[in-house]
C-alpha cells in the first residue's frame, strides 16, 4: 500500500526567489507521487473571482483556482481561514445557510454551476458530500442509506432494478462491502464510527458523482478508521475528483495530489503537494507548513 | 442531600401510586363485563355499565385528534422551519399561552362558537373544545422533536440532491417521527380525562348516542355525575369509571412509551 511506503523528505531543493531560511517540512510525503502540477493537468472545476459571504462578512475572498480531474486536491489552512466554505460553494451548499451570498463563478465540467440554468439541486446530484461528522440517516438501513440519493433522482426510478448492484458496487468502492454484505437490513446507526464514514462515502458515490466534497472527513475518526478513509481516498481518485479539506497538514501530504492553501478567505497559494510543502513560494505558506502559525 | 433528592423521587411516584390503589381498591369489585356493554340503569335496579360513555370518550377523543394533530403537527413542521420569522415568534408564544389557558375557558369557547350558534350541545363542540387543547401541546412537542434533528442530516440530505420538502419529510420528520408520536400520544392522554371543557359543549348522555351532532356522554362526566349522586351503588360506578378511565390513560401513555423505541431498537439520539 502506497501509504505505508511513505520516507521524510528531507532535501531542499533549490527555489526561485524563495526567502531565506531554508524550509524544513513537517510533514511526510509519499514517496511515489506523481509528478503532474495543478496547472498542468485538465480542470474539473474551475472557480474564478469566488467570493462567499455570511451576511456582510466575506469568507472567502476573490479565490481564482483550477481544481483538476481526476486528482486530489487538498485544501488546508487555519481554522475559520473560509476553506470549508469554499468547498460549499462547490456543490452551492453554502446558500443553504441564510443570509449568505456568493459572487463570482463555478465552472464544473465546463458548465456554470451558478449559472442561469442550474437548479441547485441537480449540482448537487452530480457533486457528493460528505461531512465532518457522520451523518447516515438514523431511520433507514445500512442498504436504504446508500441507495438515499438514487431514490430521489425521479430519472433513476427506471433504474430501479439495479439498485442493488448499485448498493453493492458503491459499498465496495468505499471498501465496506465485506463488512457489512451480511447485515444490509440492519441499522445504519449500529455501525461504528469509522464505518459510518465510509457508509456516507458509499451514499456519495451510490449516484456515480464526478466530483466528491470531503469536508473534513476523518475529523471525528480514531486513527486506523482515519487511515483507512485516507486509503479509499487515494484510491478515488482513478475514477472521480477529490476535494478534501482537512487542518491536518499529514493528512494533505499522505493523500492528495495537489494541495491549496487558504489564509483568512484568500487563496494564497495552490500547487502540487510536494512543491508546497517543500518549496512553497509564499512565505506566508511557508510560515504555516514549517508551523509557526495555524 | 442526595438522600433528600432519593426521598422526593420516591415522594413523586406516590400520587399515582395512591391513586391507582384506592381505585383498585374501591372500583374493581364493580367492573365486569357488563360494565363494558351494558347501559346506564336507573337507581335500584341492579347492574348497568357504562358503555355509552366508554364510547362516547372514544369518539371525543376521536374527534379532538382529528382537529388537534393535523394542526398541531403542522404548526410544529412550520416553527422548525421557519425559526425566527415574526409569525414563528407570535404562534410560539400564543401556543405557550394557550397551554396555560384554564380547560374550562376553552369550554367556554366552544360553547360560544358552536353550541351558541347550533342552538344545542352536541359531540362535535365537546370534540373541538379538546382538540383546541391539544393543539399548544402537539405544536411545541412536534416543535422540540424536529429541533433535535441534527442539522448535518438535513445537511446530509441535502447535498445528495434532495429537494428542501423532500428534505424536511423523508429525513427529517422521519427522523422524529417517534418523538412527535409521543407527543401526540402524551396529548391525547391529557385530554381523555378533562371533564370542564365538556360540561357546557357535549353535556353528557343517559342514552346510547354515537353521533357528532347529538350530546353525548363520557367517562368523565359520567364520573362527576354519579360521584356527585346520594346513591352509594352510583358511587360503586363512578370509581369504576374512574379506574377505567385511568387504564386508558396509561396504555396511551405506554403506547407513548413504546412508541420512542425506533424501527431497529434503539432510541434516536
Amino acid at each position: 500500500m502506497a501509504l505505508q511506503s511513505t520516507e521524510m523528505v528531507r532535501e531542499t531543493p533549490p527555489r526561485p526567489a524563495t526567502p531565506a531560511t531554508p524550509v524544513t517540512p513537517v510533514v511526510q510525503l509519499r514517496a511515489s507521487e506523481p509528478a503532474v502540477a495543478p496547472e498542468a493537468a485538465k480542470p474539473c472545476i474551475v472557480a474564478s473571482h469566488l467570493s462567499a459571504f455570511f451576511g456582510n462578512t466575506a469568507a472567502v475572498r476573490d479565490v481564482s483556482i483550477a481544481i483538476p480531474q481526476n486528482a486530489v486536491t487538498a485544501i488546508i489552512g487555519p481554522s475559520g481561514c473560509g476553506k470549508s466554505t469554499l468547498l460549499r460553494c462547490f456543490n452551492r451548499m453554502h446558500e443553504t445557510v441564510p443570509n449568505t451570498r456568493v459572487e463570482g463563478s463555478v465552472e464544473i465540467l465546463g458548465s456554470s454551476i451558478y449559472g442561469d440554468g442550474s437548479s441547485p439541486i441537480a449540482v448537487r446530484r452530480h457533486v457528493g458530500m460528505v461531512f465532518q461528522r457522520p451523518t447516515p440517516f438514523p431511520t433507514m438501513s445500512i442498504r436504504a442509506n446508500v441507495a438515499a440519493g438514487l431514490r430521489v433522482d425521479a430519472k433513476s426510478h427506471a433504474a430501479r432494478g439495479a439498485t442493488s448492484e448499485i448498493v453493492e458496487e458503491a459499498l465496495q468502492r468505499a471498501g465496506l462491502w465485506a463488512e457489512v454484505k451480511d447485515r444490509l437490513d440492519e441499522s445504519a446507526i449500529a455501525l461504528s464510527g469509522g464505518q459510518q464514514q465510509r457508509l456516507c462515502i458509499a451514499r456519495a458515490l451510490a449516484t456515480r458523482p464526478r466530483v466528491i466534497l470531503l469536508d473534513e472527513p476523518t475529523a471525528s475518526l480514531d486513527p486506523l478508521s482515519t487511515q483507512k478513509v485516507e486509503e479509499l481516498v487515494y484510491e478515488l481518485r482513478q475514477t472521480v475528483t477529490v476535494v478534501i479539506v482537512t487542518h491536518n497538514m499529514q493528512q494533505a501530504a499522505r493523500v492528495s495530489d495537489g494541495t491549496a492553501f487558504l489564509l483568512m478567505g484568500e487563496l494564497v497559494e495552490f500547487a502540487s503537494t510536494r512543491q508546497l510543502f517543500t518549496a512553497p513560494r509564499d512565505a506566508r505558506t511557508e510560515s504555516y507548513i514549517t508551523g509557526r502559525f495555524g | 442531600m442526595i438522600g433528600l433528592t432519593y426521598l422526593c423521587a420516591v415522594l413523586a411516584t406516590l400520587p399515582l401510586l395512591l391513586i391507582l390503589w384506592h381505585l383498585i381498591v374501591k372500583g374493581a369489585s364493580s367492573i365486569s363485563l357488563a360494565f363494558f356493554t351494558h347501559m346506564p340503569r336507573p337507581v335500584g335496579e341492579p347492574g348497568g355499565g357504562m358503555a355509552n360513555a366508554i364510547v362516547g370518550t372514544l369518539i371525543l377523543i376521536g374527534i379532538a385528534s382529528a382537529i388537534g394533530l393535523p394542526i398541531g403537527i403542522g404548526a410544529g413542521l412550520y416553527l422548525a422551519e421557519k425559526k425566527s420569522t415574526p409569525l414563528a415568534h407570535s404562534v410560539r408564544f400564543l401556543a405557550d399561552v394557550l397551554n396555560g389557558l384554564p380547560s374550562i375557558v376553552m369550554g367556554i369557547f366552544a360553547w360560544q362558537v358552536l353550541v351558541r350558534p347550533i342552538g344545542h350541545f352536541s359531540a362535535l363542540a365537546g370534540g373541538v373544545a379538546l382538540g383546541a387543547m391539544m393543539i399548544p401541546l402537539v405544536t411545541r412537542t412536534t416543535e422540540e422533536m424536529l429541533l433535535v434533528v441534527p442539522t448535518s442530516l438535513r445537511e446530509a440530505a441535502l447535498a445528495l440532491g434532495y429537494p428542501k420538502w423532500r428534505t424536511s419529510i423523508s429525513v427529517v420528520l422521519r427522523t422524529a417521527l417517534a418523538g412527535i408520536v409521543t407527543g401526540a400520544l402524551v396529548a391525547v392522554a391529557r385530554i381523555a380525562g378533562e371533564t370542564a371543557p365538556l360540561l357546557f359543549t357535549a353535556l353528557g348522555n343517559q342514552f346510547w348516542s354515537t353521533s357528532i351532532r347529538e350530546p353525548i356522554a363520557a367517562l368523565p362526566l359520567q364520573i362527576f355525575t354519579y360521584a356527585t349522586n346520594a346513591y352509594e351503588e352510583l358511587h360503586q360506578l363512578a370509581w369504576a369509571g374512574a379506574l377505567v378511565l385511568i387504564s386508558i390513560v396509561l396504555v396511551i401513555s405506554l403506547a407513548a412509551r413504546f412508541a420512542t423505541r425506533s424501527r431497529f431498537g434503539a432510541p434516536v439520539d
